[in-house]
């Protein structure tokens, strides 16, 4: 059901769903990700209530420093964006996918991405979203979105991603 | 594969000399803590095939035996074009002369039967030089599918006696298939015998599988999988191709599972409040207990092999090292002190080592160590290699390499604990996460 309304949702905004079969989420905007001028044009058209709004307009991301979890002031204003928006948009769950770059052994990573989808849903949990909305999950190094090996994509591959998903209806 | 029966064939001669021979330290012999070595030459002429149907295997048994020996970097073969005897008869004299003449100074010979599909090789080792037979007359019956595993263990044999050391080709690995690009990547678990033969999938690639483990007698696989969509713990039977999830519950991440030495205890991560913590599990009753609580990553553990002491990497000092503390949890030593970051440590068969991957200066090395931290030796270097695993001897260590930049891909390379020897093992696809099973029986 809710995983349903999720895809419905993304066919008609974006209609990149049929290119999309990868098991993990965070790509639906394209491999530009959140914020880029592509994604900003089409904003003005997105209804403000929309998954694809979510996505590109308050921005699903928040980026790290190497082998860090802690919050940057950017990403504390991403993250109060999505409060905000989840506050109005009060439907649905969320689940936070934690990832690392390719610099770490696997395991480790596992940990390390679980630490910053935490952070992501500890600050949520401040600006008052209620936590039993909020799941995490750890990618470790397993999905990366960009593959270079040098900082330039290493910098996009540590993220934590808020997925929509419905769950609260009713 | 099941009913590979190995009997002692020669009683008298090799019995005879076997208080003696013990004794004494005899030319054919590699020492293989030693510097440098010079490959010891050897020849080993295509088995004697005693029934019309072994013709098949005769030749292909003898290859098999000789990639075994020359794979392992100790020994080199004289190659057939060389040889001045061929070898008719297996009960046949031998003319050590002319196997002298070409410098073979080991000799194995053998012959092979079959009869319906039963296969059975006899065979003998021989010191060239000092003209007589190695203690490793045997013969192994089994199935004609079988036959491989039947030249490994011939082969094992032979790097027994002269080695002085348990032998490790009749072995199997179990590791992670992978198929597409990096921001694709889909992974299933595989298992094939340790020299890449015999390549069988266990699952498909419709979810993530991580960190496959063999069972202390090689019958069962843990691994992560995210079927749920949340990782979690998987025992596979290897042969029955039966899986089973071990851990559950929504939102919480297990992962890294490992065996202890009975078959029935686990260890393995799990992930509570974005914390990562271990624990253990009886995976008959499911009852599990906490044995670390710590605000770090603590995670790939590793049992002794006698079942008392677990080797885990956590980041409680601020960076990856490696820790050491009683089976039941407890306080924990911190063993590696080097510079750089150390993670999955891997306790080694015999005891004595433990193998890690080390992160240092944007390098990444295979290394080993003493359980206590001392002797730290670093076996190879590359942009990213991770995730050391014993052969049942304890001599050689494989693991994942994988290549830089957007084409990067993983596959397995083995390695001696001397640091000799470096070479890829061969896989259909990308491979990633080894894990060697123990000496098949």
């Amino acid at each position: 059901m809710s995983g349903l309304k999720l895809a419905i949702a993304a066919v008609a905004v974006l209609g990149l769903a049929a290119c999309s079969n990868k098991p993990w989420n965070d790509d639906l905007n394209g491999a530009g990700g959140a914020g880029g001028a592509g994604a900003g044009a089409g904003a003005g058209a997105l209804d403000p209530a929309s998954p694809a709004y979510f996505r590109q307009s308050v921005g699903d991301r928040v980026l790290f420093a190497v082998d860090q979890h802690t919050l940057s002031p950017a990403a504390q204003a991403t993250l109060q964006g999505q409060a905000r928006w989840l506050a109005q948009n009060a439907d649905y769950a969320v689940t936070i996918e934690g990832h690392a770059d390719e610099q770490g052994t696997r395991e480790y990573n596992l940990g390390l991405g679980a630490k910053r989808a935490n952070a992501a849903r500890e600050y949520l949990i401040s600006q008052g979203i209620a936590g039993g909305r909020i799941k995490v999950l750890s990618y470790g190094k397993e999905r990366p979105l960009e593959i270079c090996s040098d900082e330039t994509c290493y910098s996009k591959n540590r993220r934590a991603v808020t997925v929509l998903a419905g769950g609260l209806t009713g | 594969m099941r009913n590979i029966l190995a009997a002692l064939l020669i009683g008298a001669s090799a019995l005879a000399g076997a208080g003696a021979a013990a004794a004494q330290t005899g030319p054919l012999r590699i020492e293989i803590d030693q510097g440098v070595i010079e490959p010891l030459p050897y020849a080993v002429p295509d088995f004697v095939p005693e029934t019309p149907a072994a013709a098949e295997y005769a030749a292909e048994i003898a290859r098999v035996i000789a990639s075994d020996l020359s794979g392992t970097g100790l020994f080199r073969e004289v190659p057939a074009s060389a040889h001045i005897s061929k070898v008719a008869a297996f009960d046949g004299p031998v003319k050590f002369s002319d196997w002298k003449a070409v410098n073979a100074q080991a000799l194995i010979t053998g012959a092979v039967s079959v009869t319906g599909n039963g296969l059975t090789v006899r065979f003998r080792g021989y010191d060239v030089f000092a003209e007589k037979e190695l203690e490793t007359a045997l013969q192994f019956t089994g199935t004609t599918d079988g036959w491989r595993r039947m030249a490994h263990k011939v082969a094992d044999a032979i790097y027994s006696e002269i080695t002085g050391e348990s032998g490790y080709f009749d072995s199997r690995v179990v590791y992670v298939s992978e198929s597409g690009p990096k921001n694709d990547r889909r992974k299933r678990l595989a298992v094939m015998d340790y020299d890449g033969a015999n390549v069988q999938y266990l699952t498909n690639s419709a979810s993530i599988v991580l960190a496959p483990r063999f069972s202390p007698t090689g019958d069962r696989v843990l691994y992560t999988s995210y079927e749920s969509g949340f990782p979690q713990i998987h025992v596979l039977d290897v042969g029955q191709v039966q899986r089973k999830v071990l851990s559950s519950g929504d939102g919480t991440m297990s992962f890294a599972p490992r065996f202890a030495p009975d078959g029935r205890t686990i260890v393995y991560s799990q992930t509570q409040g974005g914390n990562t913590d271990l624990f253990s599990m009886d995976i008959n009753t499911g009852a599990n207990t906490r044995l670390t609580s710590a605000p770090s990553i603590e995670t790939a553990p590793s049992f002794s092999p006698d079942g008392s002491q677990i080797v885990f990497e956590s980041d409680r000092s601020g960076s990856q090292q490696l820790y050491v503390m009683p089976a039941g949890g407890g306080e924990a030593r911190r063993i590696s002190f080097g510079e750089g970051r150390y993670g999955t440590p891997v306790w080694s068969p015999r005891g004595d080592m433990v193998a890690f991957t080390k992160q240092n200066k944007g390098r990444f090395h295979i290394g080993v160590m003493r359980t206590d931290g001392s002797e730290e030796r670093l076996l190879t270097a590359s942009f990213l290699d991770e995730g050391p695993t014993w052969a049942p001897n304890g001599r050689v260590i494989m693991f994942t390499r994988e290549s830089q930049g957007s084409s990067g891909r993983a596959l397995l390379y083995s390695v001696d604990i001397t640091g000799r020897n470096l070479k890829p093992v061969k896989t259909p696809d990308g491979a990633s996460d080894p894990s060697w099973s123990p000496l098949q029986k």
